[in-house]
């Protein structure tokens, strides 16, 4: 293998601004296999921005993105969806289908489009629902599910959608603590088992500093802090993006940060 | 993922279809029996009724299949377009533009076939205000597009209101029948046969798609879709098919907003399942409502766009009300 091919994703000199406000320059983002990073910062930094960019929904300002080596922007729609899949913020489920139905769309770029869904791609759905814990909900509508079952349903269409790097926006929107654990848990034993990579922006600190092996920071002005999850998430550097002190506390295993 | 109850749904359809046909070529002021016209089908023999069934009323049942089904279609792709479960055919002004042009020429003493002629440019006419105004620098939202498509619409209504109140009367008796839906007039061609079933296989083709936009754009993006490209094909193939509809029987309302509404609550979500029955659905519902249509006070006949309000409403609340989603 040659060294292209150790990152699944790659950003070179990447400069990203939204409006004229540079959110960040000169980022070097590197994601390996079996890898998960954070992306953190204050509201508005462009966490989100930065994941569209890495899924070429918009350009960066200057340099480029690379996905298994190859310049995004090249990659078909279809093709890159069998490698690359987000979990949005927020999901629209305004029109009528059932769980497993929207479930089943995660298979999309892997059919063509004559090609209905196989058992095995019903299997796929039906165990990505049950991992999630909403199997029992497998036929009930989508509009009539709580904020929380349908955070869970992108998550376990994103599963059936089974790419090789995840892309998760604020995971944690909506669920409960128990769950929010339980779910990235179960995405992050599978990001080392079949080697594929996650990335995550989130607003919860603990969440990245418990799951991530590295963080990216955005300070808000173009300026970020990038490198292992340890050495960036310190009380120093949080408190500086985030503008307000936070502290932390140990426990075994782990560190917990919080807002004096 | 196709299960059971999709074939059966499809198979019933069919049958009522092939029933639909029949009924729509018995009924009429002369009542001929659906054993009448099955002879005459299977063995032609010539006399009144062959010229009854073969000059009268198979053209007129072909029309009215095919307006039905071109509505039902074009419903579909809108409420897609849109992602707006409230989107008909005539949301974006098409059937206005369409019915100011017919009324002029009917103003302006023409008839029959240039009075298609006029709806069917004016609904062009009026795609391209829609598609120039909607469009902002790359790509336009729903919304955007929603907003410049009913407010064409009022536009439209309003030069329509202008010229029926300063039309002399006889005309304005043929223009209400126009604006109601009317297929007394029309002969559906070749043509429009075409352009429902290069319709039909196009959103065959995007199927798939259409299943994944409407949980949104960038969730469709996100699992592979050219969210761009396929608004566009949509825009378009919705628009020429209400175009055609509107072209063969005038504004019928009712159909394109209420057939896929009942498909998807008797379960067909999926738009590779919708999208057939939508246009076997459509189709039957039209050739009844215009048995009714020309049946009821016969010799007189109603414009069918009343018919197919009065059959349309009672049948969708009932389904509406026995599907009730179970909310805990």
């Amino acid at each position: 293998m040659t060294s292209i091919h150790e990152y699944i994703l790659e950003t070179r000199a990447m400069d990203l601004s939204i409006a004229g406000r540079s959110l960040c320059k000169n980022l070097n983002l590197r994601i390996t296999k079996g890898e998960c990073i954070g992306v953190l910062g204050q509201n508005g930094t462009g966490k989100t921005t930065l994941l569209h960019t890495l899924l070429n929904f918009r350009q960066p300002q200057a340099g480029e993105v690379l996905l298994c080596g190859r310049p995004v922007s090249v990659w078909p729609r279809k093709e890159l969806a069998t490698t690359l899949g987000i979990l949005f913020q927020n999901n629209s489920d305004d029109m009528p289908a059932t769980v497993l139905e929207t479930a089943l769309l995660g298979r999309h770029p892997h059919l063509d489009s004559w090609q209905w869904e196989s058992s095995a791609d019903v299997a796929l759905a039906q165990s990505a629902l049950a991992d999630m814990g909403i199997d029992s909900l497998a036929e009930r509508d989508v509009t009539t599910l709580s904020g929380g079952e349908r955070q869970r349903l992108a998550m376990a269409t994103l599963l059936t959608q089974a790419p090789m790097l995840y892309l998760l926006d604020e995971p944690g929107n909506h669920l409960d603590i128990a769950f929010q654990s339980k779910s990235i848990t179960l995405l992050r034993r599978q990001v080392i088992e079949k080697q594929l990579a996650l990335c995550m922006a989130t607003h919860d600190i603990n969440l990245a500093a418990r799951f991530c092996d590295q963080i990216l920071l955005l300070m808000g002005d173009g300026k970020f802090l990038l490198g292992e999850s340890h050495e960036i998430l310190t009380p120093a550097n949080l408190s500086k993006a985030y503008g307000c002190e936070i502290r932390e506390v140990s426990y075994e295993g782990g560190r917990i940060f919080f807002s004096a | 993922m196709i299960q059971r109850h999709h074939y059966i749904l499809l198979a019933l359809l069919l049958v009522l279809t092939a029933v639909s046909f029949l009924i729509s070529f018995s009924s009429g002021s002369v009542d001929l029996g659906i054993g009448a016209v099955l002879r005459q089908l299977i063995n032609p023999e010539p006399g009144l009724e062959r010229q009854i069934l073969f000059e009268l009323r198979i053209p007129r049942s072909i029309a009215a299949f095919l307006t039905g089904g071109l509505l039902a279609l074009s419903g579909v792709i809108m409420q897609v377009l849109l992602r707006n479960p409230l989107a008909d055919p005539y949301i974006l002004g098409i059937s206005g533009g369409a019915a100011v042009a017919a009324l002029a020429s009917i103003l302006l003493g023409f008839s029959g076939i240039w009075i298609s002629n006029a709806a069917f440019c004016g609904a062009l006419f009026s795609i391209l205000i829609v598609f120039g105004l909607a469009r902002s620098q790359n790509s336009w939202s729903a919304t955007r597009l929603l907003l410049t498509g009913v407010v064409i619409s009022a536009g439209w209504g309003a030069m329509i209101n202008i010229l029926l109140t300063t039309s002399a009367n006889n005309s304005v008796y043929s223009m209400l029948f126009w604006l109601m839906g009317d297929l007394s007039q029309s002969s559906a061609g070749i043509t429009s046969a075409l352009v429902l079933l290069s319709g039909f296989l196009l959103m065959m083709m995007l199927a798939t798609s259409l299943n994944v936009l409407t949980r949104g754009d960038l969730q469709a993006a996100s699992l592979g879709v050219n969210v761009a490209r396929l608004k566009l094909i949509l825009y378009f193939s919705a628009s020429v098919l209400t175009a055609c509809a509107v072209t063969i029987a005038g504004s019928i309302g009712f159909v394109g907003l209420v057939i896929p509404h009942m498909l998807r609550l008797l379960g067909a979500r999926d738009h590779r399942v919708l999208i057939p029955a939508s246009i076997l659905l459509g189709g039957s519902f039209l050739m009844i409502a215009d048995s009714f249509a020309r049946s009821i006070i016969a010799p007189q006949q109603l414009p069918v766009g009343v018919v197919t309000a009065i059959i349309g409403v009672p049948a969708f609340l009932l389904i509406l009300r026995r599907t009730r989603p179970t909310l805990e």
